[in-house]
């Protein structure tokens, strides 16, 4: 591309560069604040002390979650829901996208399935119809109201869908010829060929399984059975929704918290999602377009 | 194959769509569904004439509208001051940093932001140092608005812009180098070129936001408010869910809470049809 180098370009470009500089350090500064805190000394960051860099290098909190049974008990939970969750929902994403993805000369009733994914994706009961039927089954206090809850994101249907139908139509009728019936045809030609949208999809449901807190809430009675997010989040920023409120009790509940304790824990329950990010960031540009920008 | 999809869709969306009827009943989770009293429109009746169900409705309108538009104008600004950045290893720097705040759950950003804006906050440590009195932000009606917008775009910019920034890569370069030719300098040719090149994607995902305007994002919502904020913070899922989970008047939350879904629906309908009609785009 050819560029004028006058004066005005220059002045433009360094502002740029020092702009965006700051924008990204802005983003950065989530982990960097909370980092800082979790190792700093409890009373600085408590007073509020803690900016830019820790005050007081100590591991104490770190030292004092090893011994934390709830916080590895919610963890563990995380990760279970996690994986079976996004198993289970790659599992029937799958199964739910092939047989849609063919034409409504091959398969007759696809438009209504269609009509009822989409009605399904755009409206809902609400919360308590929702929550009782949730109870009606059975599922509260248990880790499948989490996974089953999760269940089946009918916008990442939609997405394998479009994928599987911009395949070329001669794969398939080559394996057809050559005897494979339509389970062999999904696993043996359609999943291999698709691994970019899948792993897309995989990576989206993970990252909200292992984000969501609010099932978690809502469809768990004890502590002890909550996901890490909704265990922070009880821990952290639940504030009682009561209505009586003054300022006064507000500024000293926000004076109580044990502030290098919960960063730490934080801290920890930003991790699995640092390690993910490489892979993820790899493949999730691709979704986004895939999702917004067709051709 | 469809077989197992189709029974979680009608375990877990289409039996609670039945559940609706506990809007026009006066349910009584002792008798169940079926054999409460039919009190017909009553709970709607009674949900507007409540106070709080007004400044609920406005709240999730002028919040949503915020972040719609600053969602749209702030990546967009981000994208196109991206595009200036010859040096490819800085660019790619930033864009990996950016990106990161959207995959961070609000449960963690809500306490960074309450980090940041809290009584014993960044900000308060900064006006102590300067000798003033700290202030209580997370507590304060009349910026808590600004707080969710601000705090919204920032984690999600960076996401947003991924979009245009890939309209962006599909530009002919020759029409540059053509213009540079003409005499056209940077801002001209980002005026001439880029902007137009970019305006099909940004009527399309405005369009395809305004589904969305009864969502204000009850997530975020949830994590940063308190009792002392709600004239200005309580939005229609926060509503529902302290009405309906907290204190318990199931029939009024399901009424609160069906109002939202058909209005939503019938907006989304709206825009996914205005969308089809001016930038060709479908669902399926």
């Amino acid at each position: 591309m050819i560029r004028n180098k006058n004066l005005g370009s220059r002045i433009f470009d360094i502002f740029n560069y020092i702009f965006l500089g700051f924008l990204m350090l802005t983003c950065f500064y989530p982990l960097w604040y909370t980092l800082c805190v979790s190792i700093s000394n409890k009373a600085a960051a408590n007073a509020g002390l803690v900016t830019f860099y820790p005050i007081g290098f100590s591991l104490v909190s770190y030292k004092e979650i090893i011994g934390d049974k709830l916080f590895f008990n919610s963890f563990w939970i995380s990760i279970q829901r996690t994986v079976i969750g996004s198993a289970f929902s790659m599992f029937i994403t799958v199964l739910m996208a092939y047989p849609l993805s063919k034409s409504k000369r091959e398969f007759k009733a696809r438009n209504i399935f269609m009509w009822i994914l989409v009605f399904c994706m755009l409206f809902n009961g609400g919360l308590i119809p929702w929550y009782l039927t949730m109870q009606n089954y059975h599922l509260i206090n248990t880790i499948w109201a989490l996974i089953l809850g999760g269940g089946v994101p009918i916008f990442n249907v939609i997405l394998v869908m479009n994928f599987f139908r911009n395949l070329p139509k001669d794969l398939e009728e080559a394996a057809v010829v050559d005897g494979a019936g339509p389970w062999r045809i999904l696993f043996q030609i359609f999943i291999p060929c698709s691994i970019p949208v899948l792993a897309t999809v995989t990576l989206f449901i993970g990252v909200y399984h292992w984000n969501e807190f609010f099932n978690g809430l809502v469809l768990m009675n004890t502590s002890d059975r909550y996901p890490l997010q909704t265990y922070i989040q009880q821990l952290v920023v639940n504030i009682p929704t009561g209505t009586n409120l003054t300022p006064e009790q507000y500024k000293r509940l926000s004076e109580l918290s044990n502030r290098t304790l919960n960063a730490a824990k934080v801290f920890i329950a930003m991790v699995p999602m640092l390690i993910v990010y490489p892979f993820l960031q790899k493949y999730f540009v691709t979704g986004i377009m895939l999702g917004a920008v067709k051709e | 194959m469809l077989l197992p999809g189709m029974i979680w869709l009608f375990m877990f969306s289409i039996v609670p769509m039945f559940g609706i009827v506990m809007a026009f009943e006066n349910f009584n989770p002792g008798a169940g569904i079926f054999h409460s009293r039919w009190v017909g429109l009553d709970n709607f009746k009674y949900m507007f004439q409540l106070n709080d169900s007004k400044t609920v409705i406005a709240n999730t309108i002028i919040i949503a509208v915020g972040k719609l538009v600053f969602n749209l104008l702030i990546p967009l600004i981000f994208a196109l001051l991206l595009n200036e950045v010859v040096n490819l290893r800085y660019k790619k720097l930033i864009q990996t940093v950016v990106y990161l705040p959207h995959f961070l759950s609000w449960v963690i950003m809500a306490t960074i932001v309450i980090g940041i804006f809290g009584y014993n906050g960044v900000i308060n440590t900064f006006i102590k140092t300067f000798g003033g009195q700290p202030k209580l932000f997370m507590a304060d009606a009349g910026i808590f608005r600004q707080l969710l917008i601000g705090t919204d775009v920032w984690k999600e910019f960076g996401y947003n812009a991924v979009i245009f920034l890939a309209a962006l890569t599909s530009i002919n370069p020759n029409l540059y180098e053509a213009a540079a030719i003409d005499g056209a300098n940077r801002w001209q040719s980002m005026l001439h070129i880029t902007l137009p090149a970019l305006s099909t994607t940004v009527v399309l995902l405005g369009v395809l936001s305004l589904g969305n305007v009864l969502n204000a994002g009850f997530d975020q919502v949830y994590n940063l408010y308190n009792p002392l904020v709600y004239s200005t913070g309580d939005i229609i899922d926060t509503w529902v869910y302290r009405l309906g989970l907290q204190n318990l008047q199931y029939s009024l939350a399901t009424a609160a809470g069906l109002f939202k879904s058909v209005i939503s629906f019938i907006l989304i309908v709206i825009s996914y049809n205005l969308a089809y009609r001016f930038a060709d785009y479908t669902v399926f």
